[in-house]
């Protein structure tokens, strides 16, 4: 009797933890499976409100792919993305390796405090300095071209990047680099031949977390970017492709779905490291 | 010779004075490592922050060459223009009450997720989407969820008898709906950040504490508000913070979802300033607009201080 109680319970906690899991799940991942379905249905299907939307009422259809690489410029969105992403990634390492690995190994005291203070300016939003910027990135002539992002996204990636690799490089024992050196490495050169290769995984968190942002930055693209050809895919999708009274649906959402989901995928992979960050030592 | 060059070629006389100069070349090789980044943050952060400022109190527009000083005549009188109260109201009400429930919410979550199951991975690749995908686009995976004709929403509640024949709710197009509407796609997009945080924090509690008060006799509710929460609060408030900055901050969801509307009733401080000062072309306007956010952020940048010191001092 008392083992049967027993039973109940744990199947009851069991259904429970399971419906909490479902629920959650569901109301997450659910635009992003609507995406996916939308992107295959006939229009006529889509817009005839008497269909029961869950199902194909009609036979699944590549139209809106094909609307969307050959009839509008998503295919180029996608390329400035890359562009702009893979510039800035590279002067993100270039500028946060070696600020984080002063701040681990050589600056003391005083670059504990610098290092808080570059975090804090992560912060600072692009919608307290977009104005300013674009009057700026308008007088040295950069309005209405990458270069422009290329100069600002920086901004954004090298204070948590920089904060993010200090963890990193103080994570690694100072006895190897310290024993490169009394063979003769000077400091900056274990640096570069001990300290970096032994970070691959430091490198790559930093490498996917500058180009996730890349892709999610919206405010800056927006305002200094007017020309359709320059846009990146947060803001050519919302802008271009939602103009008008007809909306089409189909290829709207395959936009969505092809641009959100495999960096999401990727990302999965680091996002511990990301939160040992972002908790700034609030977790041991 | 220079002295930089001597100094490496002058054989160890003095060990402690070698050393003493190698750890002052050394502190300025790191200053030289990090000023690279220190000059581009000052130049595209700290000098905007400053502009903005200047800007503030001056009559600069688009197309001005010249400007004057004004004082604080842009805060007069933006403070008495109805839209921006609204948009000082909504901004508020949309950080608090996204954040609430995030949090509650997020609890929940990461208590479920603590326990291991099968296809774990998978569960938290589905729940971390929201927070990956870039924003913008998910807002107009909503905007499709939320349309005026074709909501999935309201399809179903009447499919299931819930909406009568005339109950059909426009969710972006009635002011009171589309505050609901903005706050669920912030919590909506915020809850897997903060899910992944608390999880961070309760997967660092030691299980001796919780095998101790399992002897002790502690039930689900003490256990949780005397020795679970307790021990994350710091993270919690971590949590929260950002996730305050981010909702506090935001524009791109009202852009996508509501431009404002219905009559500015979801406007917010973000949203009005980028419509002031950059398609309206008034950018001294927008920047003393943009300006009121910030004493929110200094108030969690000094929070946030406080939680680092105080974790490191325990």
């Amino acid at each position: 009797m008392a083992s049967g109680r027993h039973t109940l319970k744990k199947w009851g906690a069991k259904g429970g933890h399971f419906g909490v899991l479902a629920a959650f799940t569901t109301f997450a991942a659910f635009p992003f499976y609507w995406m996916l379905i939308t992107t295959f249905k006939e229009t006529r299907d889509l817009l005839n409100t008497k269909n029961n939307p869950f199902l194909f009422n009609d036979p699944p259809t590549l139209e809106h792919l094909r609307l969307l690489f050959q009839g509008t410029l998503y295919g180029q969105w996608l390329w400035n993305t890359v562009w702009v992403g893979v510039i800035v990634v590279g002067i993100t390492l270039l500028l946060a390796m070696p600020a984080g690995y002063a701040l681990a190994r050589l600056t003391g005291r005083t670059g504990e405090q610098l290092g808080i203070a570059i975090f804090l300016t992560y912060l600072v939003p692009p919608t307290i300095l977009f104005i300013p910027l674009s009057r700026v990135i308008g007088d040295l002539g950069l309005q209405d071209s990458l270069w422009s992002l290329v100069l600002v996204y920086p901004s954004f990636t090298v204070p948590f990047c920089t904060w993010l690799l200090m963890g990193f490089f103080k994570a690694i024992p100072p006895d190897l680099e310290e024993a490169a050196m009394i063979d003769g490495l000077s400091r900056f050169g274990a640096f570069v031949k001990i300290v970096i290769p032994m970070s691959v995984a430091g490198v790559l968190t930093v490498v996917i977390f500058s180009f996730t942002l890349v892709m999610q930055e919206f405010v800056y693209a927006l305002t200094f970017i007017t020309a359709a050809s320059n846009f990146t895919v947060s803001v050519g999708v919302p802008t271009f492709l939602v103009r008008g009274d007809v909306y089409f649906w189909g290829s709207l959402m395959a936009g969505c779905f092809i641009a959100s989901v495999p960096i999401a995928i990727v990302y999965n992979f680091f996002v511990d490291r990301f939160i040992a960050g972002f908790t700034v030592g609030a977790v041991k | 010779m220079e002295a930089p060059a001597t100094a490496v070629t002058v054989p160890a006389q003095a060990r402690a004075s070698r050393l003493g100069h190698l750890l002052d070349s050394e502190k300025w090789l790191g200053w030289l490592m990090i000023s690279p980044a220190i000059l581009f943050i000052v130049a595209l952060v700290g000098f905007p922050f400053f502009l903005a400022i200047f800007y503030s109190v001056s009559d600069i527009t688009v197309g001005s060459t010249s400007m004057s000083f004004v004082g604080l005549e842009n805060f007069k009188h933006v403070v008495q223009d109805h839209v921006f109260q609204r948009a000082l109201k909504n901004t508020f009400i949309f950080a608090i009450v996204s954040n609430v429930i995030v949090l509650v919410l997020a609890k929940v979550l990461a208590l479920a997720l603590l326990k291991d199951f099968r296809g774990k991975w998978f569960v938290r690749l589905l729940i971390l989407l929201p927070w990956v995908a870039p924003i913008s686009l998910g807002s107009i995976g909503w905007l499709w969820i939320l349309d005026s004709i074709y909501s999935i929403i309201n399809w179903s509640l009447r499919a299931v008898g819930i909406f009568g024949p005339h109950t059909w709710p426009i969710w972006l197009g009635q002011p009171d709906l589309a505050m609901v509407s903005i706050i669920t796609v912030h919590a909506w997009r915020l809850l897997p950040l903060a899910t992944v945080i608390l999880l961070a924090g309760l997967t660092a509690i030691p299980q001796d504490i919780h095998d101790a008060a399992a002897v002790d006799g502690a039930g689900f509710w003490r256990h949780l508000f005397q020795i679970t929460i307790p021990l994350v609060l710091p993270i919690m408030i971590v949590a929260v913070l950002f996730g305050m900055v981010f909702t506090f901050t935001d524009m791109i969801v009202i852009y996508v979802l509501t431009r404002g509307g219905p009559f500015h009733t979801t406007e917010v401080l973000a949203s009005l300033a980028f419509f002031t000062g950059i398609d309206g072309g008034n950018l001294a306007e927008g920047a003393a607009i943009a300006l009121f956010l910030f004493p929110v952020l200094a108030a969690s940048a000094i929070v946030l201080l406080r939680v680092a010191k105080r974790t490191e001092v325990a």
